[in-house]
């Protein structure tokens, strides 16, 4: 299935770049797309594993940039 | 401006003046010896400044260790500018902690600037709907309206769902969906679509779609997506800067150890080159400018009602090569026009036009329609009596007392009249008053204003093969191609001939040109997912094209086509000039700091500086 993240206060387009290899490489994600100027996340998840990626996913943007916010969407 | 970057720019403004107060005190204050190194007295107010300035990138610096994040900016600043104290250049480390966060404030500053441009312009999101509920007005959000229910839209509102008006009149502002200036004006049994603004009168309309799969939703939903399919420059920068900083950062360390360790000394110099590495190593700068380029483009095309789904469209329509397009509703108007009036010898083309006008006013055939269109006047129905339609063949009536007849060759000719003949392209129509013929006229598509203007446009762009598809006569398609100047037609295709033509067509094609299909999005959506770049015409009201293409547009201008590719180009352009132009100074200034010609505040400029050029030049994609 496919969820949808805004990063709220995304800044950096390198850090963004990182994380969305960082997602890409987690468990269960098949797909993660971050787009900068939107401050979206994309990404392409096993079905009824989202809650527990959603969880990870918000790990690992904290890890790169610990300003930013993760809202579901 | 956000209130984050505002508390930001002020703190760094403090640490400004702290600064440079620490520039013109060290002029003054006495060397304190201390061991190898002597101490200015000034140290104290350089770390104030210091600290003021950049202690949120030394925390952050410090706590990304802790997640095991090296190379990350932060870090490298740190690095650059503690060392550069170590060495005892007080000034340039506090300096390049202080160009280094303006370069941070420009930078989310033009970034919140492009953000926000674009979601001003996709304003259109309703957010209510006045729903008549058992004879009351109710207040509701669009998506809880069903389909079939009738909504209500006062002057000043937004249209909130797709609909058919069923009571009222009105003009409506389309500005923000299509870019185009003049109102729109619609009455009763015609559809209106959400995202547009009621200007005038207020409308009664049945709701035929909901909100999800209304215009306005399907819109936003392309916007707020656009991006998310990344160009090829903006993939190539995310690999660059993946190894652009290990690498500098591994170069720094060795031209800080290697030198002094061979010749025995030195180690202040080479330090200090190092830093400057560092200073430069940071790639954000260059990454920035990129996505930063194609999302103006992108808000620039939107803005002349061209929306591109992704950056690699942007990017691909540059590299146009073999345009095909489809010919009804996007060359032609795809409605009927009077083309041409051909009045018999003695008669006035004013003349011929009523009376052909009066005699169809009665029926509602879209001939009779272009019609009264061109005759533009109201028809007094007092002056016409005893009308009478001969199926197939046209209408005969009494205007004025005298007997008229209007229809093809065969009415004429039924009635003993020796209509003129004619190898004109489309409808014909001939007029004929008390058996006296009085001329014909000649009904057809319209092509569109500014047809003639976009195949010019697409020559002019360099397109190598300009083609038209159509499942029209052949004789009709080969007049209109004339007529726009359009080398290679083919006609009577039935829809899945046209795939079959585009294929042919995209393996003729070099390999790194594009085939560029433009289609209305009814029956060709195949061909629009089949070609490289697929662009519907006329978005509004075909949410079926919306979803099959590439690129939508929005007006119903073809000539926006070629629009699109100069803004491809242009910002393709900007992104080429960006990559060459910040890769160019950072490598040059790299070299020179490496041979020990560059100073840390040319280091500084390789970062900053550049940031901020690239920047400004991005920014022109918007306009």
């Amino acid at each position: 299935m496919k969820k949808m993240y805004i990063l709220e206060d995304l800044d950096c387009a390198h850090c963004a770049a990182e994380i969305e290899t960082a997602v890409g490489k987690l468990e269960g994600v098949h797909s993660s797309t971050v787009t900068f100027m939107t401050r979206r996340l994309v990404v392409e998840v096993d079905d009824g594993k989202a809650d527990k990626i959603t969880k990870e996913i918000k790990k690992v943007v904290k890890k790169f940039e610990p300003d930013v916010e993760v809202i579901e969407k | 401006m956000s209130k984050k970057l505002k508390k930001r720019i002020r703190r760094v403004g403090a640490g400004a003046v702290i600064y440079l107060a620490a520039v013109i005190f060290s002029r003054f204050a006495p060397a304190i010896p201390a061991g190898p190194f002597d101490v200015s007295a000034a140290l104290p107010v350089f770390l104030a400044a210091y600290i003021v300035i950049g202690g949120d990138v030394v925390r952050k610096a410090v706590k990304n260790i802790g997640h095991g994040q090296v190379f990350d900016e932060n870090f490298l600043m740190m690095v650059a500018t503690v060392g550069a104290f170590i060495v005892g250049e007080y000034a340039e480390a506090v300096a390049v902690m202080l160009f280094y966060q303006v370069g941070e404030c420009f930078q989310s500053y033009a970034v919140n600037k492009s953000r926000k441009s674009i979601a001003d312009l996709m304003d259109i999101r309703p957010d209510y709907a006045n729903v008549i509920r058992n004879g009351e007005t109710v207040e509701v959000g669009p998506e809880e309206v069903a389909i079939g229910e009738v909504i209500l839209i006062k002057p000043g509102e937004r249209i909130p769902l797709d609909g058919m008006v069923i009571k009222g009149a009105s003009s409506l502002d389309t500005m923000a969906l299509t870019g185009e200036s003049l109102p729109r004006d619609v009455s009763e049994g015609e559809n209106v679509i959400s995202g547009c603004v009621n200007l005038s009168g207020v409308l009664e309309v049945k709701v035929s779609k909901n909100f999800g799969e209304s215009t306005v939703a399907k819109i936003l939903d392309l916007v707020e997506n656009a991006g998310s399919k990344k160009s090829e420059a903006e993939h190539f920068i995310t690999k660059f800067a993946r190894y652009y900083t290990p690498v500098v950062v591994g170069l720094a360390l060795l031209l800080a150890l290697i030198p002094p360790l061979v010749t025995g000394g030195g180690w202040p110099g080479w330090i200090y080159r190092a830093l400057s590495f560092l200073v430069i190593s940071c790639p954000c700068a260059l990454v920035i400018s990129i996505p930063l380029s194609f999302f103006g483009g992108l808000g620039g095309a939107s803005r002349e009602g061209i929306l591109i789904k992704g950056s690699n469209y942007l990017e691909a329509l540059a590299d146009g090569e073999i345009i095909v397009m489809d010919k009804t509703g996007t060359l032609t108007k795809g409605t009927f026009a009077v083309k041409k009036l051909v009045p018999a010898e003695g008669v006035s083309e004013p003349d011929l036009l009523e009376t052909a006008a009066y005699a169809e006013s009665f029926s509602n055939h879209p001939i009779s329609k272009s019609l009264m269109q061109a005759y533009g006047k109201e028809v007094d129905s007092a002056r016409l009596k005893d009308v009478e339609e001969e199926a197939g063949h046209g209408i005969c009536a009494v205007m004025d007392g005298h007997r008229i007849l209007a229809g093809n060759i065969r009415l004429m000719e039924g009635r003993g009249i020796k209509a003129a003949q004619t190898e004109e392209i489309g409808t014909i129509v001939h007029v004929a008053k008390e058996k006296e013929y009085m001329g014909y006229i000649v009904i057809a598509d319209e092509v569109k204003e500014d047809a003639p203007e976009a195949v010019a446009g697409l020559k002019a762009a360099g397109m190598k093969r300009i083609a038209m598809l159509t499942g029209d006569r052949k004789k009709t398609a080969e007049s209109i191609a004339r007529e726009l100047g359009i080398p290679e037609v083919y006609a009577e295709l039935l829809p899945g001939d046209k795939v079959d033509r585009v294929e042919e067509m995209m393996a003729a094609k070099s390999e790194k040109g594009r085939l560029i299909f433009v289609g209305d999005g009814i029956n060709d959506a195949p061909v629009l997912a089949r070609a490289d770049i697929g662009i519907a015409m006329g978005g509004l009201g075909s949410d079926a094209a919306i979803e099959a293409a590439d690129v939508v547009i929005m007006t119903d201008e073809p000539s926006k086509i070629a629009k699109a590719m100069q803004i491809s180009r242009k910002t393709l352009a900007i992104v080429k000039q960006n990559i060459v132009f910040a890769i160019g100074v950072k490598v040059l200034v790299l070299l020179l700091a490496a041979i020990g010609m560059a100073s840390m505040w040319a280091a500084v400029f390789a970062d900053v500086g550049v940031a901020v050029i690239a920047i400004l030049n991005a920014m022109r994609a918007m306009k």
